[in-house]
């Protein structure tokens, strides 16, 4: 068993910048990734990094844009967290030498994004994201952490308490995918979970198909309730075919969108009459549909995006990573002609549910980044606030975690008093499905210490190591079930079958009777995930083995996002309801819920926060 | 206007109409959903095995390099052919998940992005290092595509190689921001020309994907090389204004040592395949022009 202070669960922008700040808070740290650092999404990010820097600009209004802009779903104290701590950390960045574009005097450059009352989006031309991995990655090299790169982590080792609220984080089980060894790694002090998003969901999304939502599952197992899982953001511009994104930056810069006829619909179409293009994202995206819905579609599919009039010199100076883009992925030349774009998954603004520090209410683990769900995006996130949130949640998690913070918090989290008890909703019995054998085959990881039945009497650690030992040993157990296992189903068939489903039903438009046939075939989907099999018999690097667990994670998500989705009978940012549509403030400003309860989740509400430091944000109507 | 109108109806064919409700319906949504599924599923299924005969025309040919130290059958390494149908924009990435959902859950390679940013599934495809995300079927000439693992790099299996050499060469330039002072308040920006951001600009765009290296012959003769990406790791810092002379002194030392620019021979091989169009070559020239001057000034 290996031993650190802090583990740090994957290591994009989120997991990077928490390592840094945990060992700059005197902790021994590891990362444990399954991809190299340099290979995480966060290297995709285009547009940019919001921060209050210029005269002019303050970072309480940094902070009232982004509530608005949650549609009042954000959690105020996380929010201004976010805005008041996003001066400092931008600027850290460009202290470690990242490649900001620039102004003439030398200053980083910023621009408009939607849903910004100021130009405050700082950025490295189209490749933000790029830059900023790889300056934290730098980082990381520069101060020797140690980093266990291609380690698959498959299960948290959390104690058996009842109540999650009780149980304590000892570590993680990691996978070692070069040699395929299973291994337990005890964390003194705390576990952050940074693994980023769950677009793998949908089968048109801008992620990468590593974002499999792994963090969120396990934490989800392990007993950590996770939070407004409905809330999935779809972005108005990607590319029809790939779902390559087209960054908000194009239309910061002056973009237009057209429909089929020629018309600027944001404007002509009435749906964001005084921002037009800029309006926040869940707007665009259905303005977009709509268009195509009713027949002004290009192809019945896509509208188009138009940069042409900005010039060439603009558009190589701060885009000119979406020409690469356009041409290399749909074939078109940015400037020649306009580019197709239509709505596509984006970002999760769910999921695990964290203070404004990153603690969950298992002690000693954290989650950060797009995992975790503090909550700064509420009901909608915009473009720009998640590059932000990395740098200053992972920050503040880091230190948290290696001790260094003793401020209380203002957000609750687990059951508190005054959390309030859900509904069923669902048509099918939600979480586990009947198990195969008496062993708990290829569903075998609860998060928390194995049930005994699992677990194997050679081991008899007892306290922490004990936790891991087991959570080890059950580990074990199943990836000897998963690659013994003679006949079965490839999960390739099981999770392209759950994106469809969750891309007919529960997508940018929704309605109750999809949704609720969404919840039947995720059953489905679970039931013939237990006569899943891995084929490849190897060690040796099979990923057919980590792409069959990521497939169990991604039906753990979809359900969690489906029940969510049915529970709030509303129309609030990003979620929007056929049969419902208003917001409706009596009723809904609160999350929702979801505890796996050891295989019979459970939906329940807390309030939101709308009390800040700054302000108390009164829920106005939402125009643009 | 305000957001929260009402879309016109959008989803006319999953609403069911009065009549439709009328009748009798013993089944649920979701039996009849999957019914439809599988109806349609049987109907593309007879219209693929109908086309089968003519799958020359629409489907793909690849040529895979296998190997599997662990696996008997695989220990000896071997090409494995797959026909999988070609569609319309497809990328040789797409055609390989494409064999191994359907035929070989196997076979083994790197991917994450699939847009040219995660640098994880640079490969040897038709004879040249690219990245398979980013290669278009329709634009290789051949019918065949022929895809094996990064030349010179030790093949840990299938398409899968060890980096671990290639991170160790990039490390060894000491790949970070190093400045001598750094501002006192945590606001406070080091500043950087626009003019020196554009000089750096290319060099800054390498995604570690190792196809530059694998395809120099110096750097596969010579593991000692530093080879060009680790070099052009090293010009984005010397070159960037803001870290001050003192430390571009020591760079350049670094980069001045054995096993550095000076066994660069200006073959372009490194330049010809970086999928980020980074000139490769005329960094390192400018670093070895950079080296002589400083050696001037030095005596
Ligand atoms: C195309 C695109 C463009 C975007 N543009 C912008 C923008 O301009 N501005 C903005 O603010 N936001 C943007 N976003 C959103 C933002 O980039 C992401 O939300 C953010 O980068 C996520 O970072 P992360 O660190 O949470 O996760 P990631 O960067 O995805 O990192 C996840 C890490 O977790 C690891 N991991 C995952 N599962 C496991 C496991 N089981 N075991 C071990 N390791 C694991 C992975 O290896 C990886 O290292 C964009 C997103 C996309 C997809
Ligand atoms: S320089 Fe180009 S080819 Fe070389 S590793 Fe970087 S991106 Fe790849
Ligand atoms: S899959 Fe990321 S570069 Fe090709």
């Amino acid at each position: 068993m290996r031993e650190y202070d802090v583990i740090v669960v994957g290591a994009g922008g989120a997991g990077l910048r928490a390592a840094i700040a945990a060992q700059e808070a005197g902790a021994d740290v590891a990362m444990v990734t399954k991809l190299h650092p340099v290979r995480s999404h966060t290297g995709a990010a285009e547009g940019g990094i919001n921060a209050a820097l210029r005269e002019g600009d303050d970072w309480r209004d940094h902070a009232y844009d982004t509530m608005k802009g949650s549609d009042y779903l954000g959690d105020a104290p996380a929010v201004e967290a976010l805005t008041r701590e996003s001066p400092k950390e931008t600027i850290q960045l460009e202290n470690w030498g990242m490649a900001f574009s620039r102004d003439e005097d030398g200053q980083v450059s910023q621009r408009p994004f939607g849903g910004l009352s100021f130009p405050r989006t700082t950025y490295a031309g189209a490749e933000t994201g790029h830059h900023m991995l790889h300056t934290m990655y730098e980082q990381v090299v520069k101060r020797g952490i140690e980093v266990y790169d291609e380690w698959y982590v498959t299960r948290l080792a959390v104690t058996d308490e009842e109540e999650p609220e009780e149980r304590d984080c000892e570590g993680v089980v990691a996978y070692d995918i070069k040699r395929g060894e299973i291994e337990g790694f005890r964390a003194r002090d705390g576990v952050i979970l940074a693994t980023g998003g769950l677009g793998q969901v949908y089968d048109h999304t801008t992620n990468a198909i590593a974002n499999t939502g792994d963090g969120v599952a396990m934490a989800y197992r392990a007993g950590v309730p996770i939070e407004d899982m409905e809330m999935i953001q779809f972005h108005p511009t990607t590319l029809p075919s790939t779902g390559v994104l087209i960054s908000e930056g194009v239309r910061g810069e002056g973009g237009i969108l057209y429909n089929s006829e020629g018309e600027r619909f944001m404007f002509e179409g009435g749906y964001a009459n005084n921002e037009g293009e800029l309006a926040s994202r869940d707007v665009v995206a259905r303005a977009e549909l709509n268009e195509v819905n009713n027949g002004r579609g290009i192809e019945d599919e896509y509208v188009h995006l138009d940069m042409r009039h900005l010039g060439e010199d603009r558009i190589l100076d701060r885009l000119e990573n979406i020409l690469h883009l356009a041409e290399d992925f749909e074939g078109v030349d940015g400037l020649e002609e306009p580019m197709p774009v239509k709505p596509g998954q984006h970002y999760a603004m769910g999921g695990v549910e964290t203070d404004e520090w990153g603690a969950t209410c298992v002690g000693g683990l954290y989650a950060v980044g797009e995992c975790a769900c503090a909550s700064v995006h509420g009901a909608n996130r915009l473009g720009g606030n998640a590059l932000p949130e990395l740098a200053v949640f992972g920050a503040r998690a880091g230190r948290h975690a290696a001790g260094d913070v003793d401020e209380a918090s203002e957000i609750t989290t687990g059951w508190s008093e005054d959390s309030e008890e859900g509904e069923n909703v669902s048509p099918v019995a939600l979480g586990e499905a009947d198990l195969p054998s008496s062993g708990k085959g290829a569903l075998a990881d609860g998060g928390r210490q194995s049930p005994s039945g699992d677990s194997d009497p050679a081991v008899d650690a007892q306290g922490a190591e004990g936790v891991v030992e087991h959570a080890v040993q059950a580990e074990r157990t199943r990836v000897h079930y998963l690659l013994e296992k003679e006949e079965g189903v490839n999960h390739a068939e099981v999770r392209s079958e759950l994106q469809e489903t969750m891309t007919e039903n529960v997508n940018v438009f929704r309605e109750e009777g999809a949704l609720k046939d969404a919840l039947e075939e995720i059953r489905e989907a679970r039931k013939e995930y237990q006569h899943v099999t891995v084929e490849d018999p190897s060690r040796t690097y099979n990923t057919d083995l980590i792409h069959t667990i990521e497939t169990r994670n991604l039906l753990d998500v979809a359900e969690a996002i489906t029940v969510g989705a049915l529970a709030r009978d509303e129309f609030r940012g990003a979620h929007w309801r056929k049969e419902h549509q208003e917001r409706k403030d009596d009723e809904w400003l609160k999350h929702t819920m979801l505890s796996w309860n050891d295989g019979s989740p459970g939906l329940w509400y807390k309030p939101v926060v709308l009390e800040g430091e700054a302000k108390t944000y009164e829920p106005k109507e939402r125009s643009y | 206007m305000s957001t929260q109108t009402e879309p016109p109806e959008t989803d006319d064919e999953t609403e069911s109409t009065p009549e439709a409700e009328a009748e009798p319906e013993p089944r649920s949504p979701g039996d009849r959903r999957r019914a439809e599924k599988a109806a349609r599923e049987a109907e593309r299924e007879r219209e693929e095995a109908e086309a089968e005969p003519d799958l020359g025309e629409d489907a793909v040919t690849l040529k895979v390099f296998r190997y599997d130290p662990e696996v008997e059958e695989k220990a000896e390494p071997r090409f494995d052919t797959f026909r999988v149908p070609f569609e319309k924009g497809m990328t040789v990435l797409d055609a390989l998940i494409d064999a191994r959902d359907t035929y070989d859950s196997s076979l083994t390679f790197r991917h994450s992005c699939r847009q040219a940013v995660c640098g994880s599934d640079a490969l040897f495809i038709n004879g040249r290092q690219r990245l398979g995300c980013q290669t278009q079927i329709a634009d290789l000439d051949d019918d065949v595509v022929r895809v094996e693992p990064l030349p010179h790099q030790d093949v840990v299996k299938d398409l899968v190689v060890d980096m671990e050499h290639f991170y160790d060469q990039m490390e060894a330039v000491e790949p970070y921001f190093q400045t001598d002072e750094t501002p006192d308040d945590e606001l406070e920006e080091q500043h950087q020309s626009p003019e020196n951001r554009e000089k750096i600009k290319m060099s800054t765009r390498c995604i570690w994907c190792g196809a530059c290296t694998s395809s120099c012959n110096i750097a596969a003769d010579d593991n000692e090389y530093l080879g060009p990406a680790a070099i052009n790791k090293a010009y984005r810092f010397a070159m960037d204004e803001r870290e001050g002379e003192g430390m571009k002194e020591h760079r350049m030392e670094l980069i001045e040592q054995e096993n550095g620019v000076w066994r660069c021979q200006t073959q372009f091989s490194c330049t010809n395949v970086c999928p980020k169009d980074i000139p490769l070559t005329e960094h390192i020239q400018e670093l070895k022009r950079e080296a002589v001057k400083s050696n001037l000034k030095f005596w």
